[in-house]
């Protein structure tokens, strides 16, 4: 897919929010450069998933959700751990498989999990994810809890019968659930117009009467938008809604994939609409962010990123001799 | 007290539940306007309500997963999946996500889920519906299995499956459902196997829907008969009791033979009572075929009494 114009035009939040989206994606992107880093140094091993590109869509969507909220997220889900409030030390320590790791070294980097904040995970099926989102929302409305279940997911789903299911539960029975659908517009390395009949993905969500956004999700401002729009609609109990974010994966699909099946063009072009710099160039063209300042944010996440590696270098194994704790809780 | 039937004890089990303890609800295929395929949810519509008996659309994988994720917000759900052989369009929720969860999450999150679902043969309903399929299950760390057979487990297996705090699936025996008896009111576990009948010549170990068979065989060759209950985690402690009295093994699983429970039972008496046999372990599952609709087929397929007493007295000589 050819990409659109970059995002450009006024930035209509205050200057304090703009920086806080800003610094929420500075996080994530030095974060996982960190991890690819530490990828081909060893440090972390198995399979890793990164979001650089995408980061306007956590941070759009993050910012906006409660700390009461549900979050469900797929196995490229660093980002939205870490803007949810996973600290960064216990992420990294969870890739390093370290006792002290969000999950205890136990599910690695596709399996991040926080009971903490409320982040079911880090679910490595695709689409595994929906009806789980669909049952916490369906706990929500029978407890009769105002709480937002956040399900993130990439359009891969959507071929999925988990996802049709979910979206059939969802709207039948009008549970409190935004769907966020992440459309980087490859599944893997399958583009999204060699899999499916109906490449417009609103339109399967609509198919089921659900509420639809489409938005640009390289755009921080659109995406926390969309990301606000749709919490209210859900809040003010008028069931759930589906939200699909039109984004790009600048990184291959994991650390093992040669990106055999689209063009290095292809990539470059949609560089240009690239979340940070497009972001950066509107704030500093209306005079909200100086290039000092966003020196200093940039600064304050690298010094976050020194101190998680430092964390997770620090941290423990766990003993091998508690191997089978919490296959059951009793 | 007066005898009640097995479907009615599960009935009993279901109402309940919903009565003491308003996180748990039902969901599932026809469970409510129609009252539950097999019955068993009957009038419960009515007395609950539709938030709490939820008639669910043909969405297995959907709706297993929703139960998950209500356990994990809270409630304490029963999901019912009409058959077993159903089952398996809900397998990836039930094996990739409610069976991992508390493991893959360092122990952050239990899911207190029920799932119910019918298993067996023995009604002329043909392949897609009569498979036993509960060895399957049983391989999987992270869930419990339970397999009531008797009225007092019919009525309490349920109850103690919801006070457990991580999944478990309970099968339920079409083929017992008109059984009769009495429930004694004892407390119901759902960690242990049971001795069923005393005797001296063989143990008969089984479980489910085999029950009744096995205890008919054992008449005729004064067998000893245990009853599984709980197919994970497998309490051998009463097989390898029996063993020391009778030094003979007939197992007695509904499964097919290939890589199935049975296999499990023999390999662990090999390992905890090898020095205690004094023949080799028999095994009378289905025939390795899927379950055919004529009733003289489908007797064939299955574990009946004359094999189980053919397979003891094999082990004589």
């Amino acid at each position: 897919m050819r990409a659109p114009p970059p995002p450009s035009g006024k930035v209509a939040l205050p200057a304090e929010v703009s920086l806080a989206l800003l610094a929420d994606m500075l996080r994530i992107r030095r974060m996982e450069e960190k991890c690819a880093e530490l990828y081909s140094e060893g440090k972390i091993r198995g399979f890793l998933h990164l979001y650089i590109g995408e980061e306007a869509v956590a941070a759009g969507a993050m910012r906006v959700l409660r700390p009461e909220d549900n979050v469900i997220a797929t196995y490229r889900e660093h980002g939205h751990a870490l803007l949810r409030g996973v600290p960064m030390g216990a992420i990294m320590a969870e890739m390093y498989g370290k006792r002290e790791g969000c999950s205890g070294g136990r599910g690695g980097s596709m399996h991040l999990f926080d009971a903490k904040s409320r982040f079911y995970g880090g679910n490595a099926i695709v689409a595994g994810g929906l009806p789980l989102a669909t049952g916490l929302a369906l706990a929500a409305k029978l407890r009769k809890e105002t709480r937002v279940t956040a399900c993130f997911f990439g359009e891969g789903a959507v071929a999925e019968g988990a996802f049709h299911e979910s979206m059939n539960l969802a709207q039948l029975w009008g549970l409190p659930v935004a769907y966020f659908c992440e459309n980087n517009l490859y599944a893997m390395g399958t583009a999204l117009e060699r899999s499916e009949s109906q490449t417009d993905l609103c339109a399967k969500a609509a198919a089921y009467g659900m509420a639809t956004i489409k938005v640009d999700g390289m755009d921080v401002v659109a995406s926390h938008e969309a990301a606000q729009r749709s919490c209210a609609h859900v809040r003010e109990g008028r069931g759930p809604i589906f939200v699909e974010f039109q984004t790009y994966r600048f990184r291959a699909h994991s650390m093992f994939d040669p990106e055999l099946y689209r063009d290095k063009s292809e990539v470059e072009a949609w560089k240009t609409r690239g979340p940070l710099h497009t972001f950066s160039a509107r704030l500093k063209a209306q005079g909200d962010l100086t290039e000092a300042r966003f020196l200093e944010l940039d600064r304050a996440a690298q010094a976050e990123v020194d101190e998680a590696v430092a964390f997770a270098e620090a941290g423990t194994w766990e003993d091998a001799r508690e191997l089978t704790k919490n296959v059951y809780t009793s | 007290m007066s005898a009640i039937t097995y479907r009615e004890a599960l009935r009993q089990a279901l109402y309940e539940a919903l009565e003491k303890d308003e996180r748990v609800f039902l969901m599932g295929e026809d469970v409510g306007k129609y009252g539950g395929t097999y019955a068993v949810s009957k009038g419960m519509l009515e007395k609950f309500g539709p938030e709490r008996v939820r008639d669910t659309p043909l969405s297995e994988l959907g709706f297993t997963g929703a139960g998950v994720g209500a356990a994990l917000g809270g409630l304490r759900p029963i999901v019912e999946v009409m058959t077993v052989n159903f089952s398996l369009l809900a397998l990836d929720q039930i094996v990739n996500t409610a069976a991992l969860l508390r493991h893959m999450s360092g122990g952050q999150f239990s899911v207190p889920l029920v799932v119910r679902m019918a298993t067996g043969a023995g009604r002329q309903l043909a392949a897609q519906h009569s498979h036993s399929l509960e060895g399957w299950f049983a391989h999987i760390p992270g869930i419990k299995i339970v397999a009531p057979a008797t009225i007092d487990d019919a009525r309490g297996m349920l109850g103690a499956a919801l006070a457990d705090p991580d999944p478990v699936l309970h099968f339920e025996y079409p083929a017992l459902y008109e059984m009769k008896g009495e429930v004694s009111g004892d407390p119901v576990d759902i960690a242990t196997s049971k001795l069923r009948r005393a005797g001296s010549k063989v143990t008969i170990v089984t479980y489910g829907g085999c029950l009744p068979k096995a205890l008919e065989a054992a008449e005729a060759v004064d067998g000893e008969v245990i009853d599984l209950r709980v197919l994970r985690p497998l309490d051998m402690a009463p097989v390898v009791a029996s063993l020391k009295k009778t030094r003979r093994a007939v197992i007695v699983d509904e499964g097919w033979r290939s890589g199935g429970l049975a296999a499990e039972i023999v390999a662990r008496i090999m390992e905890q009572a090898f020095y205690e046999l004094d023949a080799p372990v028999a095994r009378v599952c289905s025939e390795e075929v899927p379950v055919p609709y004529a009733r003289h087929l489908e007797e064939a397929t299955l574990p009946q009494v004359g094999k189980i007493v053919a397979a003891a007295k094999g082990l004589f000589g």
